[in-house]
């Protein structure tokens, strides 16, 4: 069971919940993690990924037991405290301010 | 008795007002995408209850949002715009080659008599058109691919398709804008383009009477005679006979003729509105006093219209979206500031008032005439 916790911008498009879980048997790599997101909520299609790249969009990151993994192997094993639902799968926005 | 729906996006989500046909009393709903810009909220003729909004952030990117019960409730659509074949490159601000790369929906023109059929105006400037309600979309690639595509640069605002005039049929494109590229006009539905700039002048360009190059803000027509259209450029107001085939300037005796909107009166062709703002680098009401300027003479003479409006101190801009008219007797005009305020007149402009004030960042104002 994988956990995401989503920014409050993209709570509306995946049914308005803070955290979000998965189905049973997805890959424990963010591709496979935000795959599956989508695939669960379609509306967020296009949001986290840029569409024509499939790339992480450059204001987003990823955190995953306390550790920013945005720049790590899209496709390398995410640590087992995500993998087993300990933890949460976290995607958040760059703050914003001034 | 007729009533009205103003839609309005702002820099952080859309309203939408609505009021019966007297437009005294509002009421007002939203923000709906709260925290989003939305760049455009438009209706479908063929279906005033369906509408679509353009809801985008730099972090997120694009969704696409529509509603089939008039605003009450939405559901994300389709928002893959992809580009046909190799998209080549166009001007960077600094004449470099950029590949055209999806940023954002500037415009919706939903079709007047199938309304499952919408068009959209996107940056980097380019056309697309859905068939299934917007459900998914196709490029018009004819457009950006006919031979001065490479050519085109970015305006400040970013390189973007902000316009669409249809057919008179109200079922296909045939003149788009483009900033800082120009007007362009097709007589095949959409398939092949040409550039329609002939007779503008922009002094900003190496060759001022360049084929491209020009930033056309708006383009305006009366649907009882297509062939006259009205323009906003970046400076100048222009005026063709011909369908774009010409352009002759008709800016007369504005304080500036410098500006973003241009509409036409719902019910008199040679009636027309602008807003003149003082310059391209002060982008607010000459003497910040805001006053909306008619035509009834098609151009050229030009009268203030300022009762109601702020005539001090009033430094917000409107942008180029953000005026529209609605279709009652007398008609109604309604147009929104970069200061959150959006105003209405119900006696053709002759007075104005707020409807609403302290709203985000006004980027666009439509309205629909409801029975």
């Amino acid at each position: 069971m994988i956990r995401v916790v989503l920014p409050a911008q993209l709570r509306a498009l995946a049914c308005g919940g803070a955290e979000v879980v998965l189905p049973d048997g997805v890959e424990a790599t963010q591709r496979g993690v935000i795959d599956s997101l989508e695939a669960t909520y379609p509306a967020l299609r296009g949001t986290i990924r840029d569409p024509q790249t499939g790339r992480r969009r450059p204001f987003l990151r990823f955190y995953a037991d306390e550790a920013d993994v945005s720049h790590e192997d899209p496709d390398g094993p995410l640590p087992p405290a995500i993998a087993s639902g300990r933890e949460p799968f976290i995607v958040l926005g760059a703050i914003a301010g001034g | 008795m007729s009533r009205v729906r103003v839609l309005v996006g702002t820099a952080k989500g859309a309203f939408i007002l609505s009021a019966d046909g007297a437009r005294r009393d509002w009421s007002v709903a939203g923000p709906h995408f709260g925290g989003w810009e939305v760049y455009h909220v438009k209706g479908s003729p063929a279906d005033p209850e369906r509408l679509y909004a353009s809801q985008s952030k730099g972090w997120f990117g694009q969704v696409i949002q529509r509603s089939d019960d008039g605003g009450a409730t939405w559901e994300p659509i389709g928002n893959q715009f992809t580009y046909e074949g190799t998209p080549g490159t166009h001007q960077f601000y600094d004449g470099t080659p950029r590949p055209w790369s999806f940023t954002r929906v500037w415009h919706f023109e939903p079709a007047h008599t199938d309304a499952d059929v919408v068009f959209a105006g996107v940056e980097d400037a380019a056309l697309f058109r859905s068939d299934d309600a917007g459900a998914t979309w196709r490029e018009l690639s004819g457009l950006r691919e006919q031979d001065t595509g490479a050519a085109w640069s970015p305006g400040a605002g970013g390189m973007c398709l902000h316009t669409i005039l249809l057919d008179p049929a109200g079922a296909a494109p045939q003149l788009v804008a483009v900033s800082a590229a120009g007007v362009f006009r097709s007589d095949d539905g959409g398939g092949a383009w040409r550039p329609a700039n002939h007779g503008l002048h922009s002094e900003y360009l190496p060759s001022p009477d360049a084929e491209v190059g020009h930033c056309v803000h708006h383009l305006a027509v009366h649907p009882d005679r297509p062939q006259v259209i009205f323009m906003q450029k970046h400076w100048d107001v222009m005026r063709s006979d011909d369908g774009g085939g010409s352009w002759r300037e008709v800016s007369g005796d504005l304080p500036s003729d410098f500006g973003f909107v241009v509409e036409v009166h719902a019910h008199e062709p040679d009636t027309v509105y602008v807003i003149p703002i003082t310059s391209d680098s002060e982008h607010y009401p000459p003497g910040g006093c805001l006053r909306v300027y008619r035509s009834r003479s098609g151009g050229n003479e030009w009268e203030p219209l300022g009762s109601g409006l702020p005539q001090r101190d009033c430094y917000v801009n409107v942008l180029r979206d953000a005026l529209a008219l609605d279709r009652l007797e007398p008609c109604g005009l309604y147009f929104g500031t970069t200061g959150g305020t959006v105003y209405t007149s119900a006696d053709e402009g002759a007075s104005w008032r707020p409807i609403l004030a302290n709203l985000p960042r006004v980027l666009s104002v439509e309205v629909q005439t409801l029975p």
